[in-house]
């Protein structure tokens, strides 16, 4: 294989679909962008869900030393062992309790570094600052009230917190997004996939002479082929190029500058660049393997081997 | 070198078979015109030999294979061997001379070295010495249709296909086309060639079959073009 006369001929071809490789370019920088974006805001939501989230409803939190002071109902002091034991058999006896977990401070300060490791929150608290707490599952999740009517206010709980109710709201609105920004690739794609398809078909008609003598020479399929497939996977690799900067940049104005909302919402714990930079290379896979494909299947159809 | 075994081949929503129930051998190293009117089933007999078509009962044999039995990725290897030559040369226009023989080579993936020593000769052979640089657009229809031959032959064939070499060009430059195809069949190519040029037939005194209506009429050694009535 003759690589300088190969990327000649991309050149070429390149040059005499100018228009048409722009469409494509910025179908494919668009549409990935967008699914890079919708999985970014996925990841993102189950960054802030944290450990608890999806495996329970209510967490029931006991006092700690700190408590005593400053939160009227651990005003006795530091939970007891006896009140835990009792606390547990209580729990385990409501009909409604599927499961209970518990989880130490030592425990708590531990997930608690996970979820904000890119926060600079993270190095604030010790683990003698963080409750221990008992993390309920229920068999029917909507009967939060039964758990938190029969605990609150008892000796040694600090406080029992409905899991959802905080951040339901602000994911549902994540989540919604997601999908929309999700539907709207999907509708990229068949744009970018139809722009690609119509490209080649120009390129293999245009080149239509020398596919001919090719094919009499006695050129390999895979060599007649290969130049329409490089033009799309090329065209292709610079929309994903172009998509890599738009997520870079939307971090970048969204999280840091512009927005600031990493100011302006300090306890989020916002995707880091590292894993911005973990989805560059998928996109960039992506963004050259859905034009060669495209181009493979339209060759099948237009280009006689 | 080439045999057809009863060969029959219907085109899509035709009625009359373009070829029907045609049966020959050509030997490694002729000479064979193929005549007949337009219709006759020539382009067909030539496109079954390329593989451009496949047979729809009966057997083509080229070079020794069995063009029904030989799978869609060998055929590139197969069609090496060959070389083509049309009526309309098919040069690429914005190409020089030496870069049209040589991008037979470079589609087939041969190396430069190579390239660079066969293009000048086969040039030399074809006599178009010294216009290597030209484009297509600036030399006659002799000297295309030499380009042409060139590149069909740059990869030294065992067979060449022709079909209606000369049929765009003057009875002068014909001759000298038909002098550098007997010069490349004495060197040991076969070589079939389709044609509607009495003269060049009546001359050249070769092997003639004559296709009418898809039926081979006529296979004669030393043949003239039509039968004298």
């Amino acid at each position: 294989m003759r690589a300088q006369f190969v990327l000649s001929e991309i050149g070429v071809g390149l040059r005499r679909n100018l228009t048409m490789t722009f469409a494509v370019i910025i179908s494919v920088a668009l549409s990935l962008a967008l699914a890079g974006g919708s999985w970014l805001a996925s990841q993102q939501v189950d960054a802030m869900k944290g450990y608890w989230y999806d495996k329970v409803q209510v967490s029931i939190f006991l006092c700690n030393k700190a408590d005593a002071k400053s939160t009227p109902s651990c005003s006795k002091g530091a939970v007891t062992d006896e009140q835990k034991k009792a606390i547990k058999a209580d729990l385990e006896k409501l009909p409604v309790v599927e499961t209970v977990f518990y989880e130490s401070s030592q425990e708590a300060y531990k997930h608690y570094q996970e979820q904000f490791k890119d926060s600079p929150v993270a190095g604030s608290l010790s683990p003698d600052q963080l409750q221990e707490s008992y993390r309920v599952k229920l068999k029917d999740p909507t009967k939060v009230q039964v758990v938190s009517s029969a605990f609150a206010g008892r000796p040694g709980v600090q406080e029992v917190q409905d899991q959802r109710k905080l951040l339901k709201n602000l994911f549902d609105l994540l989540g919604g997004m997601t999908a929309v920004a999700f539907g709207t690739m999907l509708f990229m794609v068949i744009v970018a996939m139809l722009l690609i398809i119509n490209t080649v078909r120009v390129s293999a008609f245009s080149r239509r002479r020398e596919t001919g003598i090719m094919r009499l020479v006695g050129a390999s399929g895979f060599y007649i082929q290969m130049p329409f497939i490089a033009e799309a996977a090329f065209a292709g690799l610079v929309g994903g190029g172009v998509a890599c900067g738009m997520l870079m940049t939307g971090r970048y104005f969204l999280i840091d500058h512009g927005l600031k909302l990493q100011d302006k919402i300090p306890l989020v714990n916002f995707l880091g660049w590292g894993d911005v930079i973990k989805v560059l290379p998928l996109v960039l896979v992506v963004s050259m393997l859905m034009p060669a494909l495209a181009a493979l299947v339209t060759l099948r159809k237009y280009l006689k081997v | 070198m080439i045999r057809f075994d009863s060969v029959t081949k219907t085109y899509p929503k035709q009625n009359r078979p373009a070829l029907r129930d045609v049966s020959l051998e050509i030997e490694k190293g002729e000479f064979v015109f193929l005549v007949g009117s337009s219709g006759s089933g020539k382009s067909t007999f030539l496109r079954l030999i390329l593989r451009e078509e496949r047979t729809d009962t009966g057997m083509v044999h080229v070079l020794g294979k069995d063009l029904a039995r030989l799978s869609n990725w060998k055929v590139p290897q197969m069609r090496r061997q060959l070389g083509t030559v049309f009526q309309d040369f098919r040069l690429l226009p914005n190409k020089t001379v030496a870069e049209n023989v040589a991008f037979a080579l470079e589609v087939i993936g041969k190396p430069r070295g190579t390239i660079r020593k066969t293009v000048p000769e086969v040039l030399d052979l074809v006599g178009l010495a010294g216009k290597e640089d030209r484009m297509p657009g600036e030399l006659s229809g002799g000297e295309q249709q030499r380009v042409a031959i060139a590149r069909a032959f740059v990869n030294r064939p065992m067979l060449l296909i022709a079909d209606e070499p000369t049929g765009n060009l003057d009875p002068q430059t014909s001759v000298g086309i038909m002098r550098l195809l007997d010069r490349i069949n004495r060197t040991g190519t076969t070589v079939v060639m389709a044609t509607h040029d009495q003269n060049i037939v009546d001359q050249m005194r070769k092997r003639v079959i004559e296709l009418e209506k898809g039926r081979l009429v006529r296979d004669q050694s030393r043949g003239v073009y039509g039968y004298q009535h």
